[in-house]
Protein backbone atom coordinates (compact mmCIF):
# COMPACT_ATOMS: atom_id res chain seq x y z
CA UNK A 1 0.00 0.00 0.00
CA UNK A 2 1.84 2.87 -0.71
CA UNK A 3 2.24 6.05 1.35
CA UNK A 4 0.39 8.87 0.09
CA UNK A 5 -0.43 12.73 0.64
CA UNK A 6 -4.01 13.30 1.22
CA UNK A 7 -5.80 16.13 -0.81
CA UNK A 8 -6.56 18.94 2.74
CA UNK A 9 -9.67 18.83 3.27
CA UNK A 10 -10.27 22.36 3.05
CA UNK A 11 -8.35 25.55 0.72
CA UNK A 12 -4.99 26.35 1.93
CA UNK A 13 -6.30 30.28 2.30
CA UNK A 14 -9.23 29.08 4.38
CA UNK A 15 -8.21 29.02 7.64
CA UNK A 16 -7.13 32.71 7.60
CA UNK A 17 -6.84 34.82 9.69
CA UNK A 18 -6.16 31.80 12.10
CA UNK A 19 -3.78 29.69 10.56
CA UNK A 20 -2.42 31.19 7.28
CA UNK A 21 -2.14 30.15 3.91
CA UNK A 22 1.84 30.52 4.01
CA UNK A 23 1.98 28.35 7.44
CA UNK A 24 -0.09 25.75 5.02
CA UNK A 25 1.86 25.92 2.03
CA UNK A 26 4.80 25.23 4.01
CA UNK A 27 3.13 22.60 7.11
CA UNK A 28 1.26 20.40 4.28
CA UNK A 29 3.36 21.19 1.23
CA UNK A 30 6.90 20.91 2.40
CA UNK A 31 6.65 19.19 5.87
CA UNK A 32 4.10 17.17 5.48
CA UNK A 33 5.11 15.86 2.18
CA UNK A 34 8.45 15.50 3.43
CA UNK A 35 7.38 12.89 5.94
CA UNK A 36 5.37 10.83 2.80
CA UNK A 37 8.48 11.02 0.69
CA UNK A 38 11.18 9.93 3.49
CA UNK A 39 8.98 7.19 4.77
CA UNK A 40 8.52 5.63 1.38
CA UNK A 41 12.22 5.76 0.78
CA UNK A 42 12.33 3.92 3.90
CA UNK A 43 10.43 1.19 3.07
CA UNK A 44 10.83 0.35 -0.31
CA UNK A 45 12.06 -2.53 -0.54
CA UNK A 46 11.68 -3.64 2.78
CA UNK A 47 8.66 -5.94 4.59
CA UNK A 48 6.86 -3.32 5.78
CA UNK A 49 6.29 -2.01 1.78
CA UNK A 50 2.81 -2.90 1.07
CA UNK A 51 1.60 -2.74 4.76
CA UNK A 52 -0.99 -0.04 5.68
CA UNK A 53 0.34 2.73 7.49
CA UNK A 54 -0.82 2.04 11.10
CA UNK A 55 0.60 -1.40 10.83
CA UNK A 56 3.99 0.51 9.49
CA UNK A 57 3.33 2.74 12.86
CA UNK A 58 2.79 -0.08 15.05
CA UNK A 59 5.48 -2.22 14.11
CA UNK A 60 8.30 0.34 13.75
CA UNK A 61 7.26 1.72 17.45
CA UNK A 62 9.88 1.62 20.30
CA UNK A 63 12.78 -0.48 17.57
CA UNK A 64 15.64 2.12 17.55
CA UNK A 65 16.70 0.83 14.59
CA UNK A 66 13.81 1.74 12.87
CA UNK A 67 13.43 5.26 14.48
CA UNK A 68 13.47 6.44 11.14
CA UNK A 69 10.09 4.53 10.09
CA UNK A 70 8.84 5.60 12.98
CA UNK A 71 9.60 9.32 13.09
CA UNK A 72 8.49 9.83 9.29
CA UNK A 73 5.66 7.64 9.33
CA UNK A 74 4.02 8.44 12.60
CA UNK A 75 4.23 11.91 11.67
CA UNK A 76 2.23 10.88 8.18
CA UNK A 77 -0.85 9.95 10.21
CA UNK A 78 -0.49 12.94 12.66
CA UNK A 79 -0.35 15.24 10.28
CA UNK A 80 -3.47 13.53 8.12
CA UNK A 81 -5.04 13.41 11.30
CA UNK A 82 -4.46 16.93 12.21
CA UNK A 83 -5.41 18.36 9.06
CA UNK A 84 -9.49 17.06 9.59
CA UNK A 85 -9.17 17.92 13.25
CA UNK A 86 -9.68 21.53 11.92
CA UNK A 87 -11.79 23.55 9.47
CA UNK A 88 -12.99 26.98 8.54
CA UNK A 89 -15.29 28.43 11.11
CA UNK A 90 -14.66 25.66 13.45
CA UNK A 91 -14.17 25.72 17.38
CA UNK A 92 -16.38 26.54 20.21
CA UNK A 93 -17.98 24.01 22.03
CA UNK A 94 -19.01 20.41 20.63
CA UNK A 95 -22.49 18.98 20.21
CA UNK A 96 -23.47 15.07 20.25
CA UNK A 97 -22.03 12.41 21.60
CA UNK A 98 -18.56 14.60 22.60
CA UNK A 99 -20.50 17.00 24.44
CA UNK A 100 -21.80 14.19 26.11
CA UNK A 101 -18.63 12.55 27.13
CA UNK A 102 -16.72 15.46 27.39
CA UNK A 103 -19.13 16.25 30.63
CA UNK A 104 -18.91 12.87 31.70
CA UNK A 105 -15.65 12.25 31.97
CA UNK A 106 -13.90 15.87 32.51
CA UNK A 107 -17.03 17.56 34.57
CA UNK A 108 -17.76 20.42 31.99
CA UNK A 109 -16.40 21.56 28.48
CA UNK A 110 -14.68 24.37 30.25
CA UNK A 111 -12.28 21.99 32.13
CA UNK A 112 -11.67 19.68 29.35
CA UNK A 113 -10.30 23.11 27.39
CA UNK A 114 -8.25 24.00 30.42
CA UNK A 115 -6.48 20.35 30.66
CA UNK A 116 -5.90 20.22 26.69
CA UNK A 117 -4.88 23.19 26.82
CA UNK A 118 -2.38 22.86 29.27
CA UNK A 119 -1.35 19.21 27.67
CA UNK A 120 -0.48 21.63 24.47
CA UNK A 121 1.21 24.33 26.21
CA UNK A 122 3.56 22.51 28.83
CA UNK A 123 4.87 20.09 26.02
CA UNK A 124 8.14 21.04 26.12
CA UNK A 125 9.62 20.85 22.41
CA UNK A 126 8.12 19.76 19.66
CA UNK A 127 5.04 17.60 19.98
CA UNK A 128 1.37 17.06 19.86
CA UNK A 129 -1.42 17.06 22.50
CA UNK A 130 -4.57 14.73 22.01
CA UNK A 131 -8.19 13.88 22.82
CA UNK A 132 -8.16 10.60 23.51
CA UNK A 133 -10.79 7.36 24.31
CA UNK A 134 -8.99 4.93 26.62
CA UNK A 135 -10.44 2.25 28.41
CA UNK A 136 -13.77 3.69 27.69
CA UNK A 137 -12.73 7.02 29.06
CA UNK A 138 -12.13 10.73 27.61
CA UNK A 139 -8.35 11.58 28.52
CA UNK A 140 -6.15 14.47 27.70
CA UNK A 141 -2.72 12.63 26.68
CA UNK A 142 0.34 14.81 24.96
CA UNK A 143 3.51 13.23 22.78
CA UNK A 144 6.92 14.52 22.06
CA UNK A 145 8.10 14.62 18.63
CA UNK A 146 6.40 11.78 16.19
CA UNK A 147 4.94 9.90 19.02
CA UNK A 148 1.05 8.97 18.95
CA UNK A 149 -1.59 7.74 20.93
CA UNK A 150 -1.77 4.48 18.68
CA UNK A 151 0.64 2.58 19.96
CA UNK A 152 0.08 3.53 23.85
CA UNK A 153 -3.22 1.33 23.54
CA UNK A 154 -5.34 4.52 22.92
CA UNK A 155 -7.41 6.02 20.24
CA UNK A 156 -6.90 9.23 18.95
CA UNK A 157 -10.24 11.42 19.04
CA UNK A 158 -8.69 15.26 18.29
CA UNK A 159 -5.26 16.32 17.55
CA UNK A 160 -3.03 20.16 17.72
CA UNK A 161 0.05 20.03 16.37
CA UNK A 162 2.53 22.21 18.98
CA UNK A 163 5.93 21.68 17.05
CA UNK A 164 6.80 25.21 16.26
CA UNK A 165 6.54 24.70 12.40
CA UNK A 166 2.93 24.70 12.93
CA UNK A 167 2.79 28.28 14.25
CA UNK A 168 5.50 30.14 14.15
CA UNK A 169 5.24 31.92 11.00
CA UNK A 170 1.38 33.35 12.69
CA UNK A 171 2.14 33.20 16.40
CA UNK A 172 6.30 33.15 17.10
CA UNK A 173 6.76 32.47 20.56
CA UNK A 174 3.15 32.77 20.74
CA UNK A 175 2.13 29.38 21.67
CA UNK A 176 -0.56 30.01 23.85
CA UNK A 177 -2.32 32.51 21.56
CA UNK A 178 -2.24 29.81 18.80
CA UNK A 179 -3.99 26.82 21.26
CA UNK A 180 -6.89 29.15 22.05
CA UNK A 181 -7.31 29.98 18.21
CA UNK A 182 -7.36 26.24 17.65
CA UNK A 183 -9.86 25.86 20.19
CA UNK A 184 -12.22 28.73 19.85
CA UNK A 185 -12.05 28.80 15.88
CA UNK A 186 -10.79 25.75 14.49
CA UNK A 187 -11.56 22.59 15.99
CA UNK A 188 -13.73 20.72 13.78
CA UNK A 189 -16.21 18.77 16.40
CA UNK A 190 -18.18 16.69 13.70
CA UNK A 191 -14.45 14.40 12.84
CA UNK A 192 -14.28 14.09 16.96
CA UNK A 193 -17.19 12.82 16.75
CA UNK A 194 -17.06 10.53 13.94
CA UNK A 195 -13.87 9.10 15.92
CA UNK A 196 -15.70 8.29 19.10
CA UNK A 197 -16.39 4.29 19.71
CA UNK B 1 16.88 39.66 42.76
CA UNK B 2 16.21 37.00 40.64
CA UNK B 3 19.25 34.34 40.76
CA UNK B 4 19.69 33.87 36.82
CA UNK B 5 19.46 37.11 34.08
CA UNK B 6 19.32 37.23 30.20
CA UNK B 7 22.67 38.18 29.08
CA UNK B 8 23.19 41.15 26.76
CA UNK B 9 23.31 39.89 23.24
CA UNK B 10 27.06 40.69 22.30
CA UNK B 11 25.87 42.96 19.01
CA UNK B 12 23.27 44.43 17.25
CA UNK B 13 19.99 42.11 16.91
CA UNK B 14 20.86 42.65 12.95
CA UNK B 15 24.48 41.93 13.03
CA UNK B 16 24.34 38.43 11.95
CA UNK B 17 21.88 39.21 8.73
CA UNK B 18 21.82 37.78 6.04
CA UNK B 19 22.70 34.64 7.53
CA UNK B 20 20.39 35.02 10.61
CA UNK B 21 17.67 37.88 10.39
CA UNK B 22 17.16 40.43 13.22
CA UNK B 23 13.54 39.57 13.68
CA UNK B 24 14.68 35.63 14.58
CA UNK B 25 17.56 37.02 16.91
CA UNK B 26 15.51 39.87 18.10
CA UNK B 27 12.23 37.20 19.11
CA UNK B 28 14.86 34.22 20.05
CA UNK B 29 16.73 36.25 22.67
CA UNK B 30 14.15 38.09 24.01
CA UNK B 31 11.14 36.22 24.02
CA UNK B 32 12.76 32.58 23.80
CA UNK B 33 15.99 33.23 25.85
CA UNK B 34 13.98 35.38 28.15
CA UNK B 35 11.49 33.20 29.23
CA UNK B 36 13.85 30.41 30.22
CA UNK B 37 15.68 32.87 32.86
CA UNK B 38 11.72 33.53 34.04
CA UNK B 39 10.85 30.39 34.27
CA UNK B 40 14.05 28.51 35.75
CA UNK B 41 14.30 31.54 38.17
CA UNK B 42 10.29 30.33 39.31
CA UNK B 43 11.16 26.80 39.25
CA UNK B 44 14.24 27.68 41.73
CA UNK B 45 12.79 30.42 44.15
CA UNK B 46 12.48 29.54 48.16
CA UNK B 47 14.00 26.02 47.07
CA UNK B 48 17.68 24.57 47.90
CA UNK B 49 18.30 24.77 44.53
CA UNK B 50 19.11 28.68 44.57
CA UNK B 51 21.94 27.90 46.32
CA UNK B 52 23.53 26.09 43.26
CA UNK B 53 25.59 27.80 39.98
CA UNK B 54 23.77 26.54 36.93
CA UNK B 55 26.43 24.44 36.04
CA UNK B 56 26.29 23.03 39.24
CA UNK B 57 22.59 22.33 38.65
CA UNK B 58 22.93 20.85 35.00
CA UNK B 59 25.61 18.15 36.67
CA UNK B 60 23.20 16.65 38.24
CA UNK B 61 19.91 17.63 36.50
CA UNK B 62 18.43 13.77 36.95
CA UNK B 63 18.09 14.89 40.16
CA UNK B 64 15.99 18.13 39.51
CA UNK B 65 12.43 18.66 38.23
CA UNK B 66 11.78 19.06 34.62
CA UNK B 67 11.15 22.86 34.56
CA UNK B 68 15.24 23.03 35.80
CA UNK B 69 16.08 20.66 33.01
CA UNK B 70 14.12 22.24 30.40
CA UNK B 71 14.51 26.20 31.43
CA UNK B 72 18.17 25.69 33.22
CA UNK B 73 19.32 23.77 30.16
CA UNK B 74 17.70 26.67 27.65
CA UNK B 75 19.69 29.15 29.38
CA UNK B 76 22.68 27.19 29.49
CA UNK B 77 22.83 26.73 26.21
CA UNK B 78 21.19 30.57 24.51
CA UNK B 79 23.99 32.10 26.85
CA UNK B 80 26.71 30.11 25.05
CA UNK B 81 25.31 30.18 21.83
CA UNK B 82 24.74 34.06 21.84
CA UNK B 83 28.68 33.77 22.68
CA UNK B 84 29.74 31.54 19.59
CA UNK B 85 28.62 33.75 16.62
CA UNK B 86 29.35 37.21 15.72
CA UNK B 87 29.47 39.63 12.66
CA UNK B 88 32.59 39.10 10.13
CA UNK B 89 33.29 35.63 11.63
CA UNK B 90 33.01 32.04 9.98
CA UNK B 91 35.77 30.86 8.18
CA UNK B 92 38.28 28.43 9.86
CA UNK B 93 39.71 27.90 13.63
CA UNK B 94 43.48 27.94 13.76
CA UNK B 95 46.15 27.05 16.41
CA UNK B 96 45.19 24.21 18.61
CA UNK B 97 42.14 23.82 17.76
CA UNK B 98 42.29 23.27 14.37
CA UNK B 99 45.14 20.27 15.01
CA UNK B 100 42.65 18.62 17.37
CA UNK B 101 40.25 18.93 14.55
CA UNK B 102 42.34 17.45 12.29
CA UNK B 103 43.59 14.77 14.33
CA UNK B 104 39.89 13.68 15.55
CA UNK B 105 38.36 14.17 12.59
CA UNK B 106 40.95 14.02 9.55
CA UNK B 107 40.17 17.57 7.98
CA UNK B 108 37.96 20.52 8.84
CA UNK B 109 35.82 19.61 6.01
CA UNK B 110 35.26 16.36 7.42
CA UNK B 111 34.18 17.69 10.66
CA UNK B 112 31.95 20.39 9.19
CA UNK B 113 30.04 17.27 7.70
CA UNK B 114 29.63 15.42 10.87
CA UNK B 115 28.78 17.98 12.99
CA UNK B 116 26.19 19.18 10.14
CA UNK B 117 24.66 15.37 10.15
CA UNK B 118 24.27 15.81 13.68
CA UNK B 119 22.53 19.33 13.36
CA UNK B 120 20.16 18.20 10.29
CA UNK B 121 19.06 14.81 11.88
CA UNK B 122 17.96 15.59 15.30
CA UNK B 123 15.07 15.15 14.94
CA UNK B 124 12.34 17.53 16.49
CA UNK B 125 13.94 19.76 18.75
CA UNK B 126 17.35 20.23 20.38
CA UNK B 127 20.89 20.72 19.72
CA UNK B 128 23.71 20.12 17.50
CA UNK B 129 27.60 20.35 19.70
CA UNK B 130 31.36 19.74 19.61
CA UNK B 131 32.47 18.79 22.74
CA UNK B 132 35.63 17.95 24.72
CA UNK B 133 34.84 14.29 26.32
CA UNK B 134 37.28 12.73 28.04
CA UNK B 135 39.64 14.66 26.32
CA UNK B 136 38.80 14.00 22.93
CA UNK B 137 36.81 16.32 20.62
CA UNK B 138 33.04 14.86 19.79
CA UNK B 139 30.32 15.73 17.88
CA UNK B 140 26.67 15.02 19.15
CA UNK B 141 23.39 15.95 19.34
CA UNK B 142 20.63 16.31 22.49
CA UNK B 143 16.87 16.56 22.62
CA UNK B 144 15.07 19.85 23.48
CA UNK B 145 17.31 22.11 26.04
CA UNK B 146 19.33 19.31 27.06
CA UNK B 147 23.21 19.43 26.99
CA UNK B 148 26.58 17.79 27.39
CA UNK B 149 26.71 18.94 30.67
CA UNK B 150 23.71 16.93 32.35
CA UNK B 151 24.07 13.79 33.60
CA UNK B 152 21.24 13.02 31.33
CA UNK B 153 23.22 13.02 27.94
CA UNK B 154 24.56 10.22 26.01
CA UNK B 155 27.91 12.13 25.42
CA UNK B 156 29.12 14.08 28.77
CA UNK B 157 31.29 16.85 28.09
CA UNK B 158 32.47 20.62 27.73
CA UNK B 159 30.56 22.19 24.86
CA UNK B 160 33.16 23.95 22.35
CA UNK B 161 30.25 24.77 19.93
CA UNK B 162 26.67 24.55 19.86
CA UNK B 163 24.43 25.02 17.40
CA UNK B 164 20.08 25.46 17.78
CA UNK B 165 18.15 23.18 15.72
CA UNK B 166 14.98 24.24 17.04
CA UNK B 167 13.08 25.56 14.54
CA UNK B 168 11.91 29.17 16.14
CA UNK B 169 15.89 29.44 15.73
CA UNK B 170 15.43 29.41 12.09
CA UNK B 171 11.90 29.33 10.55
CA UNK B 172 10.86 33.01 9.75
CA UNK B 173 14.05 33.22 7.59
CA UNK B 174 14.24 29.62 6.70
CA UNK B 175 11.28 27.85 7.17
CA UNK B 176 11.48 23.59 6.14
CA UNK B 177 14.65 24.21 4.84
CA UNK B 178 17.05 23.71 8.40
CA UNK B 179 19.92 22.54 6.24
CA UNK B 180 20.11 25.67 4.61
CA UNK B 181 20.28 27.19 8.05
CA UNK B 182 23.01 25.13 9.27
CA UNK B 183 25.28 25.95 5.87
CA UNK B 184 24.36 29.68 7.02
CA UNK B 185 26.01 29.01 10.13
CA UNK B 186 29.40 28.39 9.33
CA UNK B 187 29.19 32.02 8.35
CA UNK B 188 29.10 33.15 11.30
CA UNK B 189 30.63 31.08 13.93
CA UNK B 190 33.29 32.89 16.21
CA UNK B 191 35.89 31.04 16.40
CA UNK B 192 37.97 32.82 18.60
CA UNK B 193 35.79 32.16 21.29
CA UNK B 194 35.26 28.81 20.77
CA UNK B 195 38.96 28.34 20.84
CA UNK B 196 39.12 30.13 24.04
CA UNK B 197 36.89 27.60 25.33
CA UNK B 198 38.80 24.22 23.89
CA UNK B 199 41.74 25.68 25.69
CA UNK B 200 39.98 26.11 29.10
CA UNK B 201 38.72 22.85 28.91
CA UNK B 202 42.02 20.63 28.08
Amino acid sequence: MAITLPELPFAKNSLEPYISERTLEFHYGKHHNAYVVNCSKLIENTELQNEPLEVIIKKSAGNASMAGIFNNSAQVWNHSFYWNCIKPNGGGAPTGKAAELINKDFGSFEKFVEEFKNAAATQFGSGWAWLVQKDGKLQIMKTPNADTPMVHGAKALLTIDVWEHAYYLDYQNRRPDYITTFVEKLINWDFVNSNIE
Amino acid sequence: MSKFELPQLPYKFDALEPHIDARTMEIHHGKHHAAYVANLNKAVEGTDMEKLSLEELLKNISKYPAAVRNNGGGHFNHSLFWTLMGPNKGGQPSGDLLSAINSEFGSFDSFKEKFSAAAATRFGSGWAWLTISNGKLAVSSTPNQDNPLMDVAEVKGTPILGLDVWEHAYYLHYQNRRPDYISAFWNVINWDEAARRFKEAK
